[in-house]
């Protein structure tokens, strides 16, 4: 009796585990499966090149994750990667160029100098997004819809529609080197999303801030009851995202070598959806750090399998478009069955 | 055949905790106006969801027009010709008049479509039948709330109703348009409509209705022919039981000294709160009672900076007189909350015990910019230990906690806080025998230590029961003070109905 009884309790529990590691289980047995049946994915390059692709994206990711904990959403995401992107190369590009220089003012900057430069921008286009969301009280997925739209048309603004190479060579190496560990390079990207990981977990977990923010995605009534400032707190959410966003930026131009103004387009429905794969709930006061780069992770080594397995893009895109609804499927099943 | 059209007979029903009916019964005769009487929490409102088809009732018989019926949704009851006029009107505001009345039963051309000038040309039959004169095209967003309860009742007469139930329907109408909302019941029940008339006011249902029947805690307690009763007998009706008592034995501990004082606080909104003035002692329970609609979870939302009161409302803490424009204004002055609906304000479901606790005064364990995560530890540990809270851990999620921890959670974020002043709304609604009495214990405890409280209850017993003092709210103004020596029910509930009826430009 007491055997059956324990067997079921597991049973349920294994189910159970099932429906809230999904994807996770999904993404296991897709590495399984393309490094048996797909030659040079078990490789230390490789292996390099998703550690990159996580990293750049962890940073974007967890930008979001602050939006989507206070049940709010950030749309703005890649575009606003995508200026400070073409911003960094437009600042960084060698004065001695072989090809045009947009501004030659801007080219031969520190690159210090570009990194405040596309964090201050992404922060302001961030504080904009804030302030439309906490004091205008348009919905978080219209007034960033609107925003993304106005960045892609500045960007092209910006850039003047140009390909913008010739860059830096400290700066283009950092983007491509890393420590070499034997026979790995651990990308410098990666320690830079480490840091910015460890930044937001503590952020999160130990400051006023942190428990604000999920306060406001439990119960917002109730926050405001409690005395929390919730306008502030979300203004300063939407600004540390879009600084994280200007970091992004600043990364991708130094990983690829060169920007243009179509740098960064969809990343923020990755970066959603990777969230959420992550534990992120779009129900709102649900999420941590280790979770969201878990799912971006999961998310990037699911689109590695599907390169390496030689399945066409088009269908990559079709595939990955059924994870971010299977992802968001889940999250609700999840909550549902808590009634 | 009976004589009744509807009669629901001995119905039981039980949500966790409450039986929130108990026997109930009621026989309404065809062509007359029954009026359904008893105080906040009798069982009124859940014994008409049971007709209505919102609630299914554990047993007991509806029978209507002499059949057995058991609705399973609002939509086959309406089916079968029984129509609520709800208290909040929940009209589609950006549709139409006509849009609204055929709501769910659009008139449809042969290819399936809506058809358009049917519908209105019967839309103007019924709005003649409540000599509603407006275009059946108007949007329900340009109707004042006495028209769009008009279209309510069109929307009832064109369903072929044989009983419309009106749930307050008084409460947001002015003197005028209540005279109207007369003439259109008897307008009903010339035609063989009966009407379930649910409504405080004492005046108002001895002059409309032809029964009457009362109800007390979820119990029948008789049905009377209108002409019979008067003020005080229905009062008596309704207040009648015998108080048991619950509350742990206290002496008052209110001081001389005031801690709060509060001037002629008037809502910007018509039919609030006016002209309020009171004060709270040092060490005191402030109990406010009243009937739903009193506004005093307003009058309290206000002075706490959640609601807006005109200009010239003051309040004064310990004699200085202090701005409160919003929660955390009312928190720097020592003032706490616990609002009425734990569910919608107060608890982060999802958060666990902990978050829950220190939420309200997150600062405090704030060294630099880090918090200090063994204080709130400690502080959470302490609050457990103090109020008895069962949870298994700190870490568990507030929304599994039954309901009287998840208040005594709540408590134990304001305490966290150390304020001086607790506003508590309802603390005890929906929680069980055990953890109100737990509450009663706290309560007294806190104004041990110098705390002051002032207690929003429409429990006649806790109200008697744990008060020093009573104030009593009587449509948006305060109608009396009661010491707690002197108090009884009929003197608490001759107070909340004082102003009744009345239009509101004489209550001076």
């Amino acid at each position: 009796m007491s055997e059956g009884k324990i067997l079921k309790k597991d049973d349920f529990n294994f189910g159970a585990f099932l429906v809230n590691n999904a994807l996770v289980l999904v993404a296991v047995v897709m590495v399984i499966f393309t490094a048996l049946f797909a030659d040079n994915f078990l490789t230390f390059n490789n292996l390099k090149n998703i550690i990159a692709n996580t990293s750049l994206r962890a940073v974007i990711a967890l930008g979001v994750s602050g939006c989507l904990i206070i049940r709010g959403t950030d749309l703005s995401a890649g575009r606003v990667v995508g200026i400070t992107s073409v911003l960094s190369a437009l600042m960084l590009q060698r004065p001695d160029a072989a090809s045009e220089i947009l501004y030659p003012g801007l080219a031969g900057s520190p690159i210090i100098a570009a990194l405040a430069a596309s964090m201050t921008l992404g922060l302001v286009f961030g504080l904009i997004n804030g302030m439309i969301v906490a004091l205008l009280k348009v919905p978080a997925f219209i007034a960033t819809l609107g925003t993304q739209i106005a960045i892609y048309g500045l960007n092209m603004l910006l850039s003047q529609n140009v390909p913008i190479g010739s860059l830096n060579q400290n700066y283009a190496d950092f983007g491509r080197s890393g420590l070499q560990l034997g026979p790995l390079v651990l990308p410098w990207l990666f320690f830079v999303a480490a840091l910015v990981s460890l930044f937001m977990h503590v952020l999160y977990k130990r400051t006023t801030h942190g428990k604000y923010m999920y306060a406001i995605g439990g119960n917002e009534i109730a926050a405001e009851v409690s005395g929390v400032n919730t306008s502030k707190t979300k203004i300063m959410i939407f600004a540390l995202a879009g600084a994280l966003y200007g970091l992004a930026g600043f990364l991708l131009t130094a990983k690829t070598g060169s920007s243009a103004v179509g740098a960064g387009t969809g990343y923020e429905l990755e970066a959603i959806a990777a969230a959420t794969i992550g534990g992120v709930s779009t129900a709102g006061g649900i999420g941590t750090v280790p979770g969201v780069f878990l799912g971006v992770l999961v998310f990037e080594l699911l689109k590695a399998c599907l390169q390496f397995l030689g399945v066409p893009p088009e269908f990559t895109n079709i595939f990955q478009g059924l994870v971010i609804v299977a992802a968001v499927a889940l999250d609700i099943r999840k909550t549902m069955r808590k009634k | 055949m009976s004589d009744y059209i509807l009669e629901m007979i001995d119905i039981n029903k039980s949500f966790p905790g409450v039986k929130a009916l108990d026997n109930a019964q009621l026989k309404l005769k065809a062509g007359t106006v029954h009026a359904l009487m008893g105080e906040n929490g009798a069982g009124k409102s859940t014994l008409m969801k049971c007709l209505y088809g919102m609630y299914f009732a554990d047993s007991g018989d509806i029978i209507l027009d002499g059949e057995n019926v058991s609705f399973k949704d609002s939509k086959e009851a309406l089916d079968h010709g029984v129509a609520m006029i709800h208290q909040e009107l929940q009209p589609i505001r950006m549709m139409t008049v006509g849009e609204n009345i055929f709501l769910g039963n659009y008139p449809r051309t042969k290819l399936g479509l809506v058809d358009h000038d049917a519908m209105y040309k019967e839309t103007e039959q019924y709005l003649e039948a409540v000599g509603l004169q407006v275009n059946p095209r108007t949007l329900l967003n340009e109707l004042t709330v006495s028209q769009m309860q008009s279209v309510e009742i069109a929307k009832a007469i064109s369903h072929h109703a044989k009983i419309v139930i009106m749930d307050e329907p008084t409460s947001s109408l002015t003197e005028a348009e209540v005279a109207k909302l007369f003439e259109i019941i008897e307008d009903l029940t010339d035609q063989n409509i009966a009407v379930i008339y649910i409504s405080h006011k004492m005046k108002e249902i001895l002059e409309i209705s032809d029964e009457v029947t009362i109800l007390r805690d979820g119990q029948y307690i008789g049905t009377w022919p209108a002409n019979e009763l008067d003020n005080n007998k229905i009062i008596h009706h309704m207040v009648g039981r015998e108080l048991t008592s619950l509350f742990p034995p206290r002496t008052s501990m209110a001081q001389e000294e005031k801690v709060l004082e509060v001037e002629n606080f008037t809502s910007p909104t018509a039919l609030s709160f006016k002209g309020c003035s009171f004060d709270l002692k040092r060490g005191e329970i402030l109990g406010v009672g009243g009937l739903v609609g009193a506004q005093r979870t307003e009058l309290m939302e206000a002075i706490y900076g959640i609601r807006l009161h005109e200009d010239e409302g003051i309040i004064k803490k310990e004699g200085k007189q202090i701005r409160i424009n919003r929660p955390q204004d009312a928190i720097r002055h020592g003032i706490a909350l616990v609002t009425e609906d734990r569910r919608e304000s107060g608890i982060f479901t999802v958060l666990s015990v902990s978050d829950n606790v220190a939420i309200a005064s997150v600062n405090q364990y704030r060294h630099g910019p880090l918090l200090s995560l063994k204080e709130i530890d400690s502080v959470v540990e302490d609050s457990i230990d103090k109020l008895s809270i069962k949870t298994p851990t700190h870490q568990t999620p507030i929304g599994s906690l039954s309901g009287g921890n998840q208040q005594k959670v709540i408590l134990a974020r304001w305490l966290a806080n150390a304020p001086d002043i607790l506003i508590l709304d309802e603390p005890t609604r929906g929680i069980d025998v055990g953890a109100k009495y737990e509450i009663y214990e706290i309560i007294g405890q806190l104004v041990e230590i110098g705390k002051s409280v002032i207690m929003i209850t429409s429990e006649m017993a806790e109200l008697l029961g744990l008060s020093d003092r009573i104030m009593v709210m009587c449509e948006g103004r305060i109608s009396g003070f009661l010491d707690a020596k002197e108090a009884t029910q009929e003197k608490v509930m001759d107070l909340a109905t004082r102003f009744m009826g009345q239009g509101q430009d004489q209550q001076a």
